[in-house]
């Protein structure tokens, strides 16, 4: 099977030439290609945002723009992140390019509502920055857009919710184009419980996305129709109440923490296995604890808005089922250690990456039950600790897990190896840089001092210069770690079919894979 | 760790320790176990690995232990947390709190007015938050306390002040522009030292005599120069200092036009202040202080406004 003579995607001649035979293609490997590459772009537009205002914090006072720009810089940095990169992030890119591989399927069962998807998302994308470009101040709500604020800002916040609106459509069609392709396309013989963990990873994601995104796409109309029209939803001068759009809001955008981790999980649950040489220790607790995610998610919304006012007794339950969600986490966490146990561990660039997701993910997890605790969230809600934590959950977990992942099917998609020195460079780099960043903040939040600050009090100066430290050292990594893929995919060396001794589908067609994967669809015993 | 300065800090601080300990165990426990495994089953080491499907009463464990654990934490997190809902005890001194775009206003029993918080220590200070605008929070990180507080509703909160001294108090909830910088201090005094500055008169007497000197006391209590400087740099909205008896451009209804600043230029300003626009600025930023600010608060502004313009 390995030995094709066809030609492999890349090469293969479909009906348009030139960049039209990508943005019109409506096979499943060049779709993930071209989000990989749409995202990427937008990843480093936010990540160079977000150096700036770590610049800015370097110092009390102005260093080098003013408070106006700097809340526009951290609403985009926030927006840009959060919509455009890890929303879609690991199933847009992996997802697309792995999912119907891993299950032995030629493409995914709609192949051209999910280049709708991508279209969608690059429409949804460029409504959202065109905000950057009208006439007027660019949004500066972060990108919670909370109201009344949101409502009296003269700056350009429609075009941002209607391109998080369209985004939505993006999000929704690709889960809902997963789920189908999932029941509907598993090869013969592979049965539910036989399907890899990073599949079932992204069946939990898609019916979040399918069910908890109408909610924000509502939402975000909501706020339009009361800016356009002056209905009354949320604007208590207008007779609405502003904590009722936080509720809204964080229905759909607590759950999307789970649209963004999940599929990390299923990355580290594929990684991990190959480089210990071990099968999944617990593949049906890794599974169990997937869905029970997936849905004890939907209900701790609330643990966003403890300080908001609400009655006792959401309270109660909010700040117990937060507790809860964290045991699936935590059997995920046993059962990748145990995997280890007893395997025969080779640490290459991919392993790297993912046993620090470990690391990295843990802290994320164990900082979010800090947070949980009634009494202490009063005192470190919308503090630089909830800013780090969500960092090592959000950056830290998709992040690397997102890493772990390019380096793990970088051969596969590209086939072609890339420089493991430099690639082991830029993660050792970027890992010190990314806890250098993002420590220093669980101090400061603990200290007090209030995100979305653009001045501070001079008690807080030593531990901002470490952290803007942290952001330079961190840059650097990220600049190694692209520019060697970057080049790799040109100039690396051929790579074999399976060149970490990989136990999925994959590993078994030629890298990089034909048109439709398999010339025979395989049977799984 | 332990701030003891407030009523609600020791139990807070208490239960921060407790989920801090348990985590950090964690943390280093689970962490030191992933090095030893990495290193004791290297494939040099190992070369060949042992297949192992999986373990049913593993799994029962590292389930019930973690749920125990977190059910633990819960309840520290809850406990602490219940003092601070309860109802402000009946002897508290009740302070009117108004958080605004971007400054605060607190206003005392007697009437007194003030922009930092002034509270005497060892007694219950019961706050009654309102906000004409956005969404705020007060936020005094030594006290452990904070509050989002919610325009169109009154949101309680007290507590106690433990020490002397004066601790910051941040707006914790963004609020656009200036948001980093409405901050201000809550000064805790001695049961005397507050009395004596509770019923002390003599400033407002002294302030009389000197002119302007009420107009000023005016523009602090109500926030007005977080926005608008005294010493001629731009802010939100204009500076004051000379600008009385000046001429402006502004612009009304789409039309510039130049006028001199007067009493009736400045009254229009503060009731309509979207009307006539100075250029360079923008709308919608200021609200009507038509409720708040009475004609005779008005005139003692401009009086001070003309003391600006002499110097």
């Amino acid at each position: 099977m390995s030995n094709s003579n066809l030609p492999n995607y890349l090469e293969y001649k479909g009906k348009y030439k030139g960049i039209f035979a990508w943005i019109f293609s409506t096979d499943h490997k060049k779709i993930g290609l071209l989000y990989l590459y749409s995202i990427m772009s937008f990843f480093i537009v936010g990540a160079i945002l977000g150096l700036l205002m770590k610049l800015e914090l370097i110092a009390p006072g102005k260093t080098i723009m003013e408070a106006k720009s700097y809340n526009a810089v951290f609403t985009m940095h926030g927006i840009t992140m959060i919509f455009l990169i890890v929303v879609p992030g690991i199933p847009a890119i992996f997802g697309n390019f792995f999912l119907p591989i891993l299950i032995g399927a030629k493409d995914v069962f709609y192949p051209k509502l999910n280049l709708l998807s991508w279209w969608l998302y690059i429409i949804g994308a460029a409504i959202a920055l065109s905000s950057q470009f009208m006439n007027g101040a660019s949004p500066d709500t972060g990108w919670t857009f909370y109201a009344p604020y949101s409502f009296r800002t003269q700056s350009n916040v429609l075009p941002a919710l209607i391109g998080a609106f369209v985004l939505g459509f993006s999000s929704i069609l690709t889960g809902l184009n997963f789920i189908v392709t999932m029941h509907r396309m598993r090869a013969p013989g592979m049965g539910w419980f036989k399907m890899p963990l990073f599949p079932w990873t992204l069946y939990g994601t898609a019916w979040i996305q399918l069910l908890a995104t109408p909610v924000i796409g509502i939402t975000l109309l909501m706020v339009v129709a009361e800016r356009v029209l002056n209905i009354g939803f949320f604007d208590p001068a207008l007779g609405g109440d502003p904590v009722l759009y936080q509720h809204l809001f964080w229905i759909y955008s607590h759950p999307a923490v789970y649209i963004m981790i999940l599929p990390a999980m299923g990355v580290i649950s594929e990684v991990i296995p190959t480089f210990a040489k071990k099968e999944i220790f617990g593949y049906n607790a890794i599974v169990i604890s997937t869905l029970l995610i997936a849905f004890v998610g939907y209900f701790v919304w609330g643990h966003h808005m403890f300080t908001a006012g609400m009655s006792e007794t959401s309270l109660f339950a909010f700040s117990f089922l937060t507790f809860l969600v964290a045991i699936p986490s935590a059997i995920k966490i046993f059962n990748w250690l145990a995997t280890l146990y007893k395997g025969s561990i080779v640490l290459k660039t991919p392993m790297y990456w993912a046993v620090s997701f470990l690391f990295v993910f843990m802290i994320g997890g164990l900082s979010g039950l800090v947070l949980g605790a009634m009494a202490i969230n009063v005192h470190l809600h919308d503090t630089a600790f909830v800013v780090s934590h969500f960092h090592f959950i959000v950056f830290g977990g998709v992040g690397f897990a997102f890493f772990a992942g390019i380096h793990y099917w970088f051969p596969k998609i590209y086939g072609k190896m890339y420089d493991a020195w430099w690639a082991d460079t830029g993660w050792i780099v970027f890992f010190f840089g990314f806890l250098l960043l993002y420590t220093p903040m669980f101090y400061l939040g603990i200290a007090g001092m209030p995100r979305r600050y653009y001045d501070y009090v001079p008690e807080f100066h030593f531990a901002n210069i470490l952290s803007s430290f942290g952001a330079f050292i961190m840059i650097a990594g990220l600049v190694i770690i692209i520019i060697n893929l970057f080049r790799s995919a040109k100039n690396g060396e051929k790579a074999e079919v399976s060149p970490w001794g990989g136990q999925t589908l994959e590993w078994t067609i030629s890298s990089p894979p034909i048109l439709e994967n398999f010339e025979e669809i395989p049977e799984i015993k | 760790m332990y701030s003891n300065l407030s009523n609600f800090s020791e139990g807070i601080d208490d239960a921060f320790v407790i989920i801090f300990g348990v985590i950090a165990f964690f943390l280093v426990g689970l962490t030191a176990v992933l090095i030893y495994f990495l290193i004791r089953y290297r494939e040099k080491k190992n070369p060949v690995p042992t297949q192992i499907e999986g373990n049913i009463w593993l799994e029962i464990v590292w389930t019930i232990i973690p749920i125990g654990l977190v059910i633990g934490m819960f309840y520290y997190g809850w406990m602490a947390w219940i003092p601070m809902m309860s109802d402000a005890p009946k002897d508290s001194i009740e302070i009117k709190t108004t958080a605004q775009m971007w400054s605060w206003k607190f206003e005392y029993p007697n009437g007194k007015k003030t922009d930092t918080l002034i509270i005497p220590i060892d007694k219950a200070i019961a706050l009654k938050l309102s906000s004409p605008d956005v969404l705020h929070s007060l936020y005094i990180p030594a006290f452990r306390v904070k509050r989002d507080i919610v325009p169109g509703r009154i949101i309680d909160m007290w507590f106690e002040a433990k020490r002397e001294g004066s601790y910051d108090l941040f707006c914790a909830e963004y609020c656009g522009l200036q948001h980093s910088f409405m901050t201000t201090e809550v000064k805790v005094l001695s049961q005397e030292k507050y009395d004596e500055w509770y019923i002390d008169t003599t400033a407002a007497v002294i302030a009389a005599a000197t002119p302007g000197a009420l107009g000023l006391k005016v523009l602090r209590d109500n926030g007005c120069i977080a926005c608008h400087s005294l010493d001629g740099s731009k802010l939100v909205g204009p500076s004051y200092k000379g600008i009385f008896g000046h001429e402006v451009e502004i612009e009304t209804k789409g039309v510039e036009r130049t006028v001199m600043v007067d009493a009736e230029y400045i009254k229009k300003s503060i009731y309509s202040p979207d009307e006539d626009l100075v250029k360079g600025f923008s709308k919608g930023l200021m609200r009507s202080y038509k409720d708040e600010l009475s004609e005779e608060e008005v005139e003692q502004i401009i009086v001070y406004f003309e003391t600006l313009s002499k110097k």
